[in-house]
């Protein structure tokens, strides 16, 4: 039969109009949903080439394949992924006018982290008129580090300016489809750091320590990618001690570090983001892939104290590639009330003599869950690849949990592969002892819980292990009972 | 036809054999649907995950057992161990054999699971407790719907079994593939003693698969000693699930002595149920070939003052797979509890492989739980000693894994039996040395 013109009219009116998505990419916020548009929106906003809008494209559509992971040790409702706002420009308007405004529980915390004025008012997102020292030190050291011939930058500005190198690199240690969260982040991230290390240099300072607040505010789905050339060296520091109040449910970052022959990466985190309330509404889903490959002779130290978020689902990992390579992770972990952390770290062990150490501190707290998950894997032609984990657990109060998921896979003979766990509690004879000498209970308990993180603390940058410190005392408090 | 199919089907073949009008039969009935709903477990199941029963369930298994086939007691003489006075439970394809048996009834009953279940007398006890602590799981379940014939022990109060008892399973497999599910019952009572030894015997070059489920209670202040050998031919697969409850200040251990078979999976499940207890989980492993262990153990502490001490050392050569997966769950009233874990390995060569999966789940917070894995090599110091003392190099090995293994051997309480397991590890290393130094 003939297609007639009233054929086509009376299709017309059944039919919904198929095109009638429309985003306007000079809005600040995205409607919510998310659909190959908004992929392409989003790359259309950062001005990306072509290639990256494939890119994302194509993890897009693997993402819509996959299924939430379900073996973690974590219970939480699952997001809807199509009422979340997958892009917002970073908010210019302040939100309180003067410090008085701001809720005074969040600045006596600032306050006991030793954060100073300035940065308190840019955290609680007071208007500041002009942040005199911040802003020149910034200065300062972005022309030092231009000097060496380092580049620091926004992943969006790299993209733009250093193709090249982005093109090369990103997706290489996290591959597109890697995992559900690592492929939603692919698809989708809005922002994140960029950084590359050229031959031999070693970069003079602790980046992004003296950055924390002009960085701020990269959004929730974050993507890094550190590239260390042969020969350098960079410790990178992620986070923040100071309570973030983010109204962001569910941050998937992805984290790639690639350390080429002889380089060093020293990647530390904090994070102290909204856990939720003393009743377990709330709180922030902590779903991040964080994963380096080492080349030979090239060293990745992960140093993690995660203290935050309602859930946390983070194994970050060490592909020790290269012959002579070696990997580290060092956490602390710290639960209270009702959060729920399921993290560790993966050591693969693919050349010779390559060493791994792994040392995780858990602390568990009120009605906490708190779970250590890490896997060792020796091939079969990494000769003398040498490992030890220990992971240690601290339980206070007697309504939280703590586990142990260890995987250890060995292929190898002259493999040697040590793991220690063990569970305790803080003794009532160290209490005791501390009540003797005039330490109230709440201090004692902060005195012990830093003895037993203290291997990890160490390896944090100093600035940070101090506001560290303090920071797991204030997570802990009111456990005690 | 896949065998899980043929196995449904034969179901109803099965019905016709037995006395359907039991509560029993009722359990079976509804364990076949279960079966039915979960089938073979996959490499997908996180408990199975380093193990793949593919290669296995692949031939064409009898299911029925034939009538009793004649075995001389010289045949398989070595088999037993001759010097120890034992009761003695034989099966042959799964059929009991009376002539190479010592039963008893005198205080103790030392019988079989198809008479318990026939006769009255024994039907308050196989009600109250027969398949009551066994998993639920697919293949267990299978065993629970073609459950009739295995031990049957049970230990009254106050009694010390005088003798200990010996539990063999032979298969002939004289018509091509086998499969054999026995399904054994202990039950001891309050204050009473017993010390068990199985073995899976195959005598065939045809491939038979046993799927084994033995239920244990333990009740008050008893004692229950349990050793299994696993030395088979290397076309016999074992899947071994054994699940024990143990009530208060009972004292259970099981041992576990793997050293061989095609593929060996043990699933040893301990539940206590009361406090004062104590748990023991042993294991040496020592394999070589394309053989595959999986010790799979569960220890769940529910009540106070409880401890369970695991001890697994493995020696893998050649192309063997071992697998180790603990886990031990610590219920929040289980205050005080002392839990250790602990897993070592030997790799002897480059194609061996071992997966290592050390567990803790803990709700209690005073507890003192640890766990251990360590994977390594022979000393070369230590073997260079040996050397320059004129101890010859295969020797030194020898002696170098009998250490390595030695403390879960001195746990053995019968002496004739450490004898015969001494024995079989020199055999197995390949060496003329009698290792009781």
């Amino acid at each position: 039969m003939a297609y007639t013109e009233d054929d086509l009219k009376k299709e017309l009116e059944t039919k919904e109009y198929e095109y009638g998505f429309y985003t306007d990419i000079e809005s600040d916020t995205f409607p919510v949903g998310l659909n190959e548009d908004i992929v392409r929106a989003i790359s259309l906003k950062k001005e990306e080439p072509e290639w990256m809008v494939e890119w994302r494209l194509e993890a897009f559509r693997a993402w819509k394949q996959m299924e939430e992971p379900e073996w973690a040790n974590v219970h939480y409702d699952k997001p809807d992924f199509q009422n979340i706002s997958y892009y917002s420009a970073p908010n210019k308007k302040p939100k309180y006018n003067s410090i008085d405004e701001v809720d005074p529980e969040l600045l006596d915390t600032f306050k006991r982290l030793g954060i100073s004025l300035d940065e308190q008012k840019k955290l609680a997102g007071v208007a500041v008129d002009i942040v005199v020292d911040s802003i020149s030190v910034a200065t300062t050291f972005k022309a030092t580090l231009a000097e060496k011939g380092i580049i620091f930058c926004s992943i969006s500005e790299a993209i733009r300016e250093h193709p090249e190198l982005v093109k090369k690199y990103i997706g290489s240690v996290v591959p597109q489809k890697d995992n559900f969260y690592a492929a939603l982040n692919c698809a989708v991230f809005s922002d994140g750091s960029f950084c590359y290390i050229p031959k031999g240099v070693r970069c003079p300072m602790e980046l992004s320590t003296y950055f924390r607040i002009n960085q701020a505010g990269t959004g929730q789905f974050e993507r890094t990618l550190v590239i260390a050339d042969q020969g350098s060296y960079v410790s990178y520091l992620e986070g923040c001690t100071a309570p973030s109040r983010d109204e962001n449910q569910l941050h998937a970052a992805v984290v790639e570090l690639i350390a080429l022959d002889d380089a060093e990466i020293k990647y530390s985190t904090v994070q102290n983001w909204y856990p939720g309330s003393a009743e377990g509404k709330g709180g922030v889903y902590n779903f991040v892939t964080k994963r380096g490959i080492c080349e030979a002779n090239a060293k990745i130290s992960w140093t993690q104290v995660e203290t935050g978020s309602a859930v946390t689902w983070k194994y970050p990992s060490c592909i020790l590639k290269g012959d002579n390579s070696v990997g580290e992770f060092y956490s602390i972990a710290v639960t209270n009330n009702f959060q729920q952390a399921d993290t560790g770290t993966k050591m693969i062990h693919l050349g010779k003599n390559t060493k791994s150490t792994i040392i995780s501190k858990g602390i568990s707290a009120g009605k906490s869950q708190n779970s250590y998950r890490g896997l060792v894997h020796i091939g079969s032609r990494a000769k003398n690849a040498r490992n030890f984990s220990q992971c240690d657990s601290l339980l206070m109060g007697d309504e939280c949990g703590a586990h142990t998921f260890p995987y250890i896979e060995a292929k190898n003979k002259t493999a040697q592969v040590e793991h220690e766990a063990t569970t305790s509690k803080i003794g009532e004879d160290q209490i005791f002892y501390c009540n003797q000498r005039g330490i109230d209970t709440e201090k004692a308990i902060a005195l012990i819980v830093n003895g037993f993180s203290k291997e990890v603390l160490n390896k944090l940058p100093m600035e940070f292990a101090v506001e560290a410190q303090k920071l797991l005392e204030i997570s802990l408090e009111g456990s005690v009972g | 036809m896949e065998l899980k199919d043929k196995l449904v089907s034969s179901f109803i073949a099965f019905e016709n054999t037995v006395d359907v009008d039991t509560a029993i039969h009722d359990i079976r009935s509804e364990a076949i649907k279960t079966f039915e709903e979960k089938g073979f477990p996959s490499k997908k199941e996180e408990a199975w995950k380093y193990t793949s029963l593919k290669s296995i369930l692949k031939h064409d298994y009898n299911v029925f057992p034939r009538e009793e086939s004649a075995l001389e007691f010289k045949d398989i003489k070595r088999y037993f161990i001759y010097d120890l006075d034992a009761y003695k439970i034989v099966f042959i394809d799964g059929k009991y054999s009376s002539h190479l048996s010592e039963t008893t009834h005198d205080k103790i009953d030392v019988c079989l699971m198809s008479s318990a279940l026939a006769q009255p007398k024994y039907s308050v006890v196989i009600n109250k407790y027969f398949n009551t602590v066994a998993k639920q799981d697919g293949l267990t379940s299978l065993n629970t719907a073609f459950s009739n014939e295995g031990a049957y022990i049970q230990i009254p109060k106050n009694t010390v079994a005088e003798k200990p008892i010996e539990i063999i399973h032979f298969s002939t497999g004289a018509e091509g593939a086998q499969l054999l599910q026995p399904r054994n019952l202990v039950v001891v009572g309050e204050n009473s003693q017993v010390q068990i030894i199985e073995r899976h015997q195959s005598l065939t070059e045809n491939p038979v698969l046993t799927n084994s489920v033995t239920e244990i209670f333990v009740d008050k202040s008893a004692i229950v000693d349990y050793y299994k050998i696993q030395n088979d031919h290397e076309n016999a697969s074992l899947v071994d699930t054994t699940c024990i409850q143990q009530q208060s200040r009972s004292i259970a251990s099981v041992h576990t002595f793997a050293f061989g078979g095609k593929i060996t999976r043990n699933n040893l499940n301990f539940y206590q149920q009361g406090e004062g207890i104590d748990s023991i989980l042993n294991g040496v492993t020592i394999i070589e070939g394309k053989q595959h262990v999986d010790h799979n153990t569960l220890v769940h502490h529910t009540e106070p003052n409880c401890e369970s001490h695991q001890d697994y050392k493995g020696i893998f050569d050649e192309k063997a797979i071992g697998v180790f997966n603990g886990k031990i769950i610590v219920d929040k009233k289980a205050q005080k509890t002392n839990a250790f874990q602990s897993n070592n390995n030997i790799l002897l060569s480059d194609s061996a492989t071992i997966n290592s999966k050390p567990q803790l789940e803990i709700f209690a917070d005073d507890v003192k739980c640890s766990h251990g894995c360590t994977i390594g090599q022979l000393d070369d110091n230590a073997l260079f000693y040996m050397r320059s003392r004129g101890i010859g190099e295969k020797e030194g090995r020898a002696l170098l894994m009998y250490a390595f293994a030695n403390n879960v051997l001195e746990s053995v309480k019968i002496p004739q039996l450490k004898n015969r397991i001494n024995k079989l590890i020199a055999k197995k290393l390949g060496v003329a040395i009698g290792f009781d130094l």
